[in-house]
């Protein structure tokens, strides 16, 4: 029973000793998991060429990112978040009720959505409003809306194959989802008049759209054994199995580095990660982990980040948005409306 | 009610024919689960065999002036896409420690680029034909071969599929484990030996009793949120620490530690309580020398169990934020680690697939030292269990 004790008395001490941690040296990132890859690339480099230790970063998604971070100041709390999307004016109200009043927007480059298939089939090209119709939960029929009608393609138009309608995507928690409800659900509706001019997102969920989940190299696996479905995923994916897949055509454009930098593709997004400048001071590894982010080697046209998948921004964004964070911009709310 | 002898002997058959039935369909079953288990344990063997081997090449390493600020000088422009940047990315920091480097020329083995060991081992790569040349040339020559990859087990994560390791997962593994194991096993063992030798059998111990099967079968994903309400935001332990999982996995084994252990304890015969009583030794006597003793078997094997559950557990680490890119070797309970299965887990959803081979490679050690402790666990019953 003694050595029962004794174990007790160590944990108790183990406890104490950490409620006693110090100030750190540490980074701690939170965010997308699209951003995830080159930021732990940065990172990994960070740690293995400077004295500080390798920044921590966990993959929560882009608004469970924003969520963490803003929930105010001190240790315990990240010091950046990174997003595939813009921070939303609610996420930075959030942020500023909770304290964090100073945070520096650094725009990262582009990254595409593909709409591809197994490369047993003929690439196809298709245009927005097809995807909608074949994805939305009603479309209008006859000046009317209904409950989506469609189950081939070539029900939509006679130009698409004549192949049953099953797309493997994203769940709502992902970044992926929300850019694809809105460059191409939405998008394609704002101009139909039975949606009344506005932007319509519900994605039908009678079978043919498929809630794949967050791992994009799960859509991937299921793409080679259902060979008549498409998947929605990040173009980093779609590079890295060039192999298995073919991407489609989106308004007679091909997924290409070319065509998603230079704003071609229709379905490309820009990617940010967010620093709160109120740590920079207790954690000052902070801001030599973002200049290196942003510096030519990582972002750059030649940076190692393209080599895994980025779409590197025009070279005069990349050096505005490299002197944005050098000089420790703050965002306005202004600007995020 | 009378029945002929022939009609029994009629109603034999198919009595006969039922038992035959229900044999061959129980094992049916069990080939069919045998079968899965076949099928699992040879597509991880295929797929990540290959994971504990890793390509290197032999090339010439020039300490010139250049390499010391472009370590992509050393070697030759031809064997540049070639060589794992992580080997290079360390030359300048080599040359500074050691001047007497600069201005020789050595050959070298130094780890290749993930996608020439995808290559060498036949998987798809994303090597252009003229790199594909040079290699096949290199391993002609025998310059470029596959060798035991140690790197595997000596370091932390990578986004480099050639430099990733389950080092640091193994270390945060062990920690979170033991953290576990301090604070559920004395609590654990304490709460049985108080129901079991001395609370009275009231409404009150009869609703913690319950409350305590209901734990047990509780969703592991609830106690990551209770674990992030109490530890880290109420008591302050730093996030993604291996103390803060090892609390979070305690509270989840407790309950698996005091039914194993009361189990074990009520297995002990009363005759040894009432002998010893009749002696004149104390509760306190009792318990510690002759029914603890005897049923330290049961209880040890229910630990065991219990931690080889936790030890397989992600979801609750991934709300206390120990599922996430680690790759320094954590030194104390208080500095960000992640555990095995979370190294998994985000290997799995690398899109470089280099790191399918990595995946598999976790898979088949996490499983190899969970078979070692639950046949430690069975050892121990067989060898100190006492029949009455």
């Amino acid at each position: 029973m003694n050595r029962i004790l004794k174990t007790t008395a160590i944990a108790a001490a183990v406890m104490g000793f950490a409620t006693a941690a110090q100030a750190r040296d540490q980074v701690r990132i939170v965010g997308s998991s699209t951003v995830y890859p080159f930021a732990s690339y940065v990172a990994e480099e960070f740690g293995a060429t400077t004295d500080f230790p390798t920044p921590v970063i966990e993959s929560t998604g882009s608004g469970g990112g924003a969520r963490l971070f803003c929930n105010g100041l001190g240790e315990g709390t990240p010091d950046i978040t990174n997003a595939s999307r813009r921070m939303k004016p609610s996420e930075f109200e959030r942020c500023a009720e909770n304290g964090v009043t100073d945070i520096t927007e650094a725009f990262i480059g582009y990254d595409g959505i593909a709409f591809a298939q197994s490369n047993d089939n003929a690439e196809m090209d298709v245009s927005r409003e097809q995807i909608f119709m074949a994805l939305a939960a009603q479309v209008p029929v006859d000046g009317e809306l209904v409950d989506n009608p469609y189950t081939q393609w070539s029900e939509i138009d006679s130009s698409l194959p004549d192949r049953e309608i099953a797309v493997y995507g994203p769940p709502t928690t992902s970044g992926t989802r929300d850019a694809f409800e809105e460059l191409v659900m939405e998008a394609a509706s704002e101009d139909m008049e039975a949606y009344g001019g506005e932007g319509y997102t519900d994605i039908r969920t009678d079978g043919a759209f498929i809630d794949a989940g967050e791992n994009d190299n799960l859509i991937v696996q299921r793409l080679s054994e259902n060979t008549d479905a498409f998947g929605i995923f990040g173009y980093s994916f779609l590079e890295e199995n060039a192999d298995t897949l073919v991407g489609s055509s989106i308004d007679g454009v091909e997924p290409t580095p070319e065509a998603i930098g230079s704003g071609e593709y229709p379905v490309s997004r820009s990617m940010f990660f967010y620093v709160k400048n109120q740590h920079a001071d207790d954690v000052p590894a902070m801001y030599e982990y973002a200049n290196l982010f942003m510096s030519e080697k990582m972002i750059g046209d030649l940076g190692y980040l393209k080599g895994i998948g980025l779409i590197p921004a025009p070279k005069d964004m990349r050096a505005e948005a490299r002197e944005d964070v050098a000089n420790h911009e703050k965002l306005e709310l202004s600007e995020l409306k | 009610m009378r029945q002929s002898f022939d009609e029994i002997s009629a109603q034999l058959k198919g009595r006969h024919r039922k038992s035959a039935r229900l044999k061959w369909m129980s094992m049916g079953a069990l080939g069919l689960a045998g079968l899965f288990l076949v099928f699992f344990f040879t597509d991880m063997l295929i797929k990540g065999l290959p994971a504990f081997q890793q390509a290197q090449i032999q090339v010439q390493v020039d300490y010139n002036e250049m390499a010391q600020e472009l370590p992509l000088a050393a070697v030759e422009e031809e064997m540049r896409p070639l060589v794992s940047r992580g080997y290079l990315r360390l030359i300048p920091g080599r040359m500074e420690k050691n001047p007497d480097l600069l201005g020789t020329t050595r050959m070298e083995w130094v780890l290749a680029d993930g996608q020439v060991d995808q290559y060498l081992k036949g998987h798809h790569s994303n090597l252009s034909g003229s790199e594909q040349s040079v290699v096949d040339e290199l391993a002609d020559n025998g310059r470029a071969e596959l060798k035991f990859n140690t790197t595997f087990f000596t370091r932390g994560d990578s986004k480099m599929p050639e430099l990733a390791g389950i080092a640091s997962a193994a270390m945060g593994t062990v920690m979170t484990l033991l953290v576990t194991l301090v604070v559920a096993f004395p609590i654990g063992v304490m709460t049985a030996v108080y129901l079991e030798e001395f609370a009275p059998d009231n409404r009150f111990t009869q609703i913690i009793e319950i409350n305590i099967n209901n734990l047990a079968a509780i969703p592991s994903i609830l106690f990551g949120l209770l674990g992030l309400a109490i530890f880290i935001n109420f008591f302050g332990v730093p996030r993604s620490s291996p103390l803060v999982g090892g609390l979070t996995l305690a509270l989840m084994t407790l309950p698996v530690i005091i039914i194993s252990t009361r189990t074990a304890l009520r297995s002990v015969p009363e005759d040894i309580r009432h002998a010893a009583f009749g002696v004149g030794c104390s509760r306190w006597q009792v318990v510690r020398d002759h029914v603890l003793p005897v049923s330290m078997p049961g209880i040890m094997t229910g630990s065991i169990i219990g931690l080889a559950q936790a030890m397989g557990e992600t979801a609750p680490l991934i709300i206390v934020g120990m599922v996430a890119f680690i790759p320094d070797v954590s030194a104390t309970v208080t500095e960000a680690a992640t555990v095995l299965p979370a190294q998994i887990f985000t290997w799995a959803g690398e899109p470089d697939r280099a790191f399918t081979e990595k995946t598999a490679g976790g898979i088949l050690v996490l499983l190899t030292i969970l078979i070692t402790l639950n046949a430690t666990a069975v050892v121990l019953r067989k060898k100190f269990e006492r029949r009455w």
